[in-house]
């Protein structure tokens, strides 16, 4: 029973619970629904961003963000189409891509934590720096003709299941118990919960934080690829706007701009969430202009309710001694 | 061989242009408590800081069992052997007792993975040693009380098996039934070997627990001393012992004080002050004196209506008065000096001729649009007046030195023409100078009939300055001293408690 209790406390549990009601629902409302297809479908169109935001959620759950993923998409697979365009070996090419993408995630976590500037204004540069790049390597044009062999990374079927979702879900289960149980990742808890805390801890706080943008990155380019290989092209502005949807999955799921909480499957969940109402929205003939709506109805929603949740249980355990700290002044 | 558990010897310690210590020494045997006083900015912080490996000494050099160690962090501190309980807990609330405890040191099995049976076995066994059943190991420590959270703090500390455990005003956050359960575990943490280096500047804490002291005066070391030889006056005389100097300026004899000005009559705030009552006169300056924490601040600031009154009436020229917000307490002639000029003083980016105008903007508009002839001509006078020493009006507040900032923010509050102005740590980070002038300008403005209320760590300015002066300690007025009576010693002893029966806070 303890556990049980414990469970339903988590956001995780709560997401869970209207993901499967909203399942429910719709199994009834719409005969499609429930269909292999449509399932393969909606988690195929959740995939990419899925893959970007496991690496969110550890940079998150540290206190970071990061609005220039987006781009990477962009930028790292142009890159690697165009190399394979003009003859590089595939394996080479996707190599390529994803360092490209881990170097930018380096740059941002270098300037972010060594030079000091704020998360948000080094990745908004960034999310220009990248879109633009990639309109400078590829003059704006799409990049085609990839060949057979790219398009197995993101066409070829497992068990009747596309690569993407494989990626997505391995993805999620190692990001998942990793971030849950090895210390090293742990360390991103302390991090966003007190990073002088974690200091004295004796945790490498900078070093840390730039590992972190730099996962984001490899996996942003990891996404890349995978985009590219499964629309047999490099489109200049693929990922636009994909930083927004990951960014609102993993805080649906949990995490906080603040640090400090947050989990994979969360996020894996909210990115579910917003796919799953997103399909049953276009279902039940909802004119698409509603989607966008809906999303930012939903990540509005569940913060609320947490906030909410947080607030009811503050005044049970607070009995107003709080207020002493925030008039101290240390001496000396 | 030493006969010490931790010896610093001739510890230095310079921040850019401040000696924070010069040449102290401290020597704390094992097994017992060893309690370091000295007034705010006598340099305890800072050697506390050293010693835990947070701060690097110039010079001077530390031992640990007679052996001469150097610190790279707090962590590596902890590991030679002492560890710090500091005063704003480093705990990290989303996260449970026993990654808290084992911060950054959890068990681990195969690849870098948690061993978590092997954790909470462990945090388990920690609370069952030190007989702690109240904490489970297993509670979010945000869900913690702040006395439970302090325990989990010294847990933490104590799991680096420590030879000394430095804890910083342990009982500022902490109830009277807390402290003695606080206590009770520092004995028994003392029996075992354990040496504790115990700040706090409430005396009778440190007659009920310490062993020995250390005072702390301006940065260097004053003197040592065996508990149980000394007393409560010897122990004020060290810390204070220093003359009051002659920048308070002379105070004009024949000055008058008027009627009752203002009143506040049994007010209280929930958490943060009770049963608070005092007037002030036409042209007196009263002085709120008091440890840091003991509710002065808050006062002034319920006063200003930048926090809320729960009970109690405020009487201002006879009237009753109500104080909603920070905008109807200066429409009725109160106005507030922050403590804090650079946070919620100023508008550092700025310039002087912006900031002094910013609290009455509708003072300097024509219609709808501000007046900058006036707003100049403002600056100008109030240049003059307050002797605010800058190349022009237009200069950003944020290059000007601490005395000048002070003085513009007074400039500013000076300028809604208040009837009663209170003046929170006017003086803080201050040069000489300046504070010569501050005073000079306080008094001046209080000649005119404005009732001043200054509320001020900085005893001998409480002294120099103030026509009366009350002590406030844990939220309640603890005593009131008229200027002729007043000294620092009876200043201390009401601030700190001794003499007097301690109240739960």
């Amino acid at each position: 029973m303890g556990f049980l209790k414990k469970a339903t406390k988590q956001r995780e549990f709560m997401i869970f619970a209207i993901v499967l009601g909203v399942m429910i629902i719709m199994s009834f409302a719409s005969p499609y629904f429930f269909t292999t297809s449509n399932l393969l479908a909606l988690l195929l169109g959740l995939s990419v961003e899925v893959i970007m935001a496991v690496g969110m959620t550890s940079l998150m759950v540290g206190g970071g963000f990061d609005m220039s993923v987006g781009s990477i998409v962009g930028f790292t697979g142009a890159s690697t189409a165009l190399l394979i365009t003009h003859g590089f070996p595939i394996v080479l090419a996707v190599l390529v891509g994803i360092i490209i993408g881990g170097i930018i995630g380096l740059f941002n976590g270098f300037i972010i934590s060594k030079v000091g500037i704020n998360p948000f204004v080094t990745t908004l540069a960034s999310l220009s720096l990248f879109r633009g790049l990639t309109l400078i390597i590829t003059q704006g044009q799409n990049v085609t003709n990839l060949g057979k062999i790219f398009s197995v990374i993101g066409q070829k079927t497992i068990l009747g299941i596309q690569m993407p979702i494989w990626y997505a879900l391995i993805l999620v289960i190692v990001g998942d118990i990793l971030l849950r149980k090895s210390r090293f990742f742990r360390q991103n808890y302390y991090i966003g919960g007190n990073e002088k805390a974690a200091k004295l801890s004796g945790i490498s706080v900078n070093k840390v934080k730039i590992l972190n943008y730099t996962i984001v990155g490899l996996l942003a380019g990891v996404a890349g690829i995978v985009m590219t290989s499964r629309l047999g092209s490099a489109s200049v502005t693929a990922g636009t706007g994909m930083e927004l949807r990951v960014i609102t999955a993993v805080i649906i799921g949990g995490a906080s701009l603040q640090g400090g909480e947050g989990s994979v499957i969360g996020a894996f969940l909210g990115s579910l969430l917003m796919a799953i109402i997103t399909n049953a929205l276009t279902l039940l003939g909802v004119d698409v202009y509603w989607q966008t709506f809906v999303i930012g109805a939903t990540l509005l929603i569940a913060v609320v309710i947490d906030r909410a949740g947080k607030i009811r249980k503050e005044r049970n355990t607070n009995k107003g001694g709080e207020n002493v700290c925030n008039t101290q002044v240390t001496n000396g | 061989m030493s006969s010490y558990v931790l010896e610093a010897r001739q510890i230095v310690k310079t921040f850019p242009g401040v000696y924070a210590l010069s040449c102290v020494d401290l020597k704390v045997k094992s097994g017992e408590v060893h309690a370091l006083v000295g007034e705010n900015g006598a340099g305890k912080s800072t050697l506390m800081l050293t010693l835990g490996g947070v701060y690097k000494a110039d010079s001077g050099t530390i031992l640990i069992d007679g052996e001469e160690v150097s610190f790279d962090s707090a962590n590596d501190a902890n590991k030679k052997g002492i560890s710090v309980v500091y005063q704003e807990l480093s705990l990290v609330p989303n996260l449970n007792v026993a990654e808290n405890i084992f911060a950054n040191r959890q068990p681990l099995k195969a690849f870098g993975l948690i061993d978590w049976k092997k954790l909470y076995d462990d945090t388990k066994e920690m609370l069952s040693l030190f007989e702690i059943d109240y904490i489970d190991p297993f509670t979010l420590v945000k869900d913690l009380s702040i006395a439970n959270q302090q325990v989990v703090e010294i847990l933490k500390a104590m799991s680096f098996e420590p030879k000394v455990l430095i804890l910083d005003e342990p009982t500022s956050s902490l109830t009277e039934p807390e402290v003695q359960q606080l206590f009770c575990n520092i004995k028994k943490l003392k029996s075992k070997g354990i040496a504790f280096i115990y700040i706090s500047h409430h005396l009778n804490e440190i007659f009920e627990i310490a062993d020995r002291v250390t005072v702390l005066r301006d940065g260097k070391y004053v003197c040592e001393a065996d508990v149980k030889d000394i007393d409560e006056d010897f122990l004020v005389t060290k810390m204070v012992g220093r003359k009051i100097e002659n920048i308070y300026g002379k105070r004009d004899e024949n000055s008058k004080i008027g009627e009752v000005l203002f009143e506040a009559i049994d007010i209280s705030a929930k958490g943060l002050f009770e049963h608070v009552s005092f007037n002030v006169r036409k042209g007196e300056i009263v002085g709120f004196s008091g440890l840091v924490g003991a509710g002065r601040t808050e006062v002034g600031r319920s006063i200003f209506g930048a926090e809320p009154i729960e009970s109690g009436c405020l009487i201002l020229d006879g009237k009753k008065i109500s104080v909603n917000n920070t905008r109807s307490a200066m429409k009725q002639g109160i106005g507030y000096l922050s403590e804090d000029r650079k946070s919620q003083g100023l508008y550092l980016n700025f310039g002087i001729r912006e900031n002094l105008i910013s609290n009455r903007l509708e003072d300097f508009c024509d219609g709808k649009f501000v007046n900058e002839r006036k707003v100049d001509e403002n600056a100008n006078e109030s240049v003059y007046k307050y002797g605010i020493i800058t190349p022009s009006v237009s200069q950003i507040v944020g290059n000007l030195s601490g005395g000048n900032q002070q003085k513009v923010l007074l400039g500013t509050w000076i300028g809604i023409n208040p009837k009663l102005l209170i003046v929170d740590e006017p003086t803080k980070g201050v040069d000489v100078g300046a504070k010569s002038d501050i005073y000079k300008l306080l008094r001046e403005l209080a000649a005119t009939g404005v009732g001043i209320i200054m509320i001020s760590s900085d005893l001998p300015e409480i002294l120099g300055v103030t026509d009366r002066i009350i002590v406030m300690k844990n939220g309640s007025i603890a005593g009131e001293l008229d200027r002729r009576e007043a000294n620092e010693e009876k200043v201390i002893a009401l601030a700190a408690g001794v003499g007097t029966n301690q109240k739960g806070a």
